[in-house]
């Protein structure tokens, strides 16, 4: 979808804000909601693609407002409620009782066997490469073209590219089709190529710099010959 | 929350934005509660996932592979050729790392890694990303605007003579950068060479630290 997620090229934000001496987390909450991903993404109750059409769908306002971890707090919520394993109304009451009783503590509850798998995941990761099922339709110093494709669901064909043309750098290989696999159609597993743009295609020769190529990994489904 | 706020307003937005700490915390406690409830999450899982991410992995594993690599070049050549792999000899890999690729700065090439998308990052090499790399400022800038946005924001000036290359990870391989080892550093050991590694070396909005950094 045409999201503010979606931010190359856009103008107006202002310049790069840093933090000396940065904490890995800010606070409680944004412990809390990061092993929310574990329990979300670890346990299979939400996938990848599911999570960031999730934030995807915020509002854009809101989007470019919030804090990061409450990007990963409201699509966790929505993708719990959506599937059922959440209802709305548990959701609010509880909040509500957190909110009142800001002392209120969470339930202890320990399961070494659940804090190992997780522990598991981390140094094993969770590939999303499957064994090839076509061969690659474009190989390496081919010129193609993203395709110019507005869908409304999730896809990581960044607009800033619809319409360019390319090369092909590399062949990664085969990997989850994001767009099918957020709206719980299938991994439907295809190529993933890293493309080469120079920087005056992308931008125009009035705006680009010199001597610049912007790499941008795309699925098969994301490109046409040129 | 309310409606009538926005009324008249050309955008109406359905909440108040962006939350409170305090709705935060109530918010995150509620989900936690519940998961915790329903057997997906436990008070020992919470904390071994936040302390991994907090003192095991973080920029100072990427900062090892590096040095490995200036003083290995057997071991570099096999980091070029398959990140993933050479980054395993040492130990080193896992959840968003599982396709990783390294790319290698030169006297006429350097390389900067972004994500305009969302926030995808090498996280076995160099842990969770700062909040300016998840930012809308260096997402919407840096792919436009690389040199102005590593001069200005950065403190890095690219002569135009050097090429710079963007690598925007709109897919599931992770980047990370090798930059250039400094000079005078010919007599340091690997440790202390990886005393000099910074993350945003390895990101490449930076250099790695001058060896006079070590005294």
């Amino acid at each position: 979808m045409n999201g503010a997620h979606d931010l190359g090229g856009f103008h107006g934000l202002g310049r790069v804000q840093r933090e000396e001496n940065e904490p890995v987390f800010h606070s409680e909450w944004e412990k809390g909601v990061f092993a929310l991903l574990f329990a979300t993404l670890g346990n299979g109750l939400i996938n990848v693609d599911e999570f960031r059409f999730g934030i995807e769908q915020m509002h854009p306002a809101y989007y470019l407002s919030s804090r990061y971890y409450e990007h990963w707090l409201f699509t966790i919520e929505k993708g719990l409620v959506e599937k059922g394993i959440i209802s709305k109304e548990e959701l609010d009451a509880r909040a509500r009782r957190y909110r009142e009783d800001p002392q209120a503590q969470l339930p202890e509850r320990k399961d070494p066997k659940l804090a190992d798998r997780m522990a598991a995941l981390i140094k094993r990761g969770a590939p999303c490469t499957r064994p090839s099922v076509v061969s690659p339709r474009f190989a390496v110093g081919q010129p193609v073209r993203a395709k110019n494709i507005n869908p409304t669901g999730h896809t990581r064909l960044a607009r800033y590219v619809r319409g360019k043309r390319g090369v092909i750098h590399k062949v990664h290989g085969t990997f989850v089709t994001p767009d099918t696999n957020a709206l719980g159609k299938g991994e439907n597993p295809q190529p993933v190529y890293s493309v080469a743009f120079p920087a005056w295609e992308l931008w125009g020769w009035d705006s680009a710099e010199p001597n610049e190529t912007i790499y941008v990994d795309l699925w098969e489904s994301y490109l046409e010959p040129a | 929350m309310s409606e009538a706020r926005y009324k008249g307003s050309p955008l109406p937005i359905p909440q108040q934005y962006p939350l409170s700490e305090e709705e935060l915390t109530a918010r995150t406690k509620a989900l936690q509660a519940l998961l915790i409830e329903k057997g997906f999450l436990s008070s020992d899982m919470i904390e071994r996932v936040v302390s991994i991410y907090e003192k095991d992995i973080g920029p100072l594993l990427g900062a090892r592979v590096v040095a490995r690599a200036w003083v290995d070049p057997e071991f570099k050549k096999r980091l070029l050729a398959d990140a993933t792999k050479a980054c395993a000899e040492l130990g080193i890999g896992g959840m968003q790392g599982e396709h990783m690729v390294c790319l290698e700065n030169t006297p006429k090439v350097r390389h900067v890694v972004c994500c305009t998308l969302c926030s995808c990052y090498p996280w076995p090499v160099l842990g969770l990303p700062p909040n300016w790399y998840k930012y809308p400022q260096y997402r919407s800038r840096l792919v436009a605007n690389p040199r102005q946005t590593l001069r200005e924001d950065f403190g890095l000036s690219i002569p135009d003579d050097v090429e710079v290359h963007v690598w925007d990870s709109s897919a599931e391989i992770r980047y990370f950068v090798l930059p250039q080892r400094p000079s005078g550093t010919e007599k340091l050991t690997e440790e202390d060479l990886a005393k000099l590694v910074t993350r945003d070396s390895m990101i490449g909005v930076g250099d790695p630290l001058p060896p006079s950094s070590l005294s």
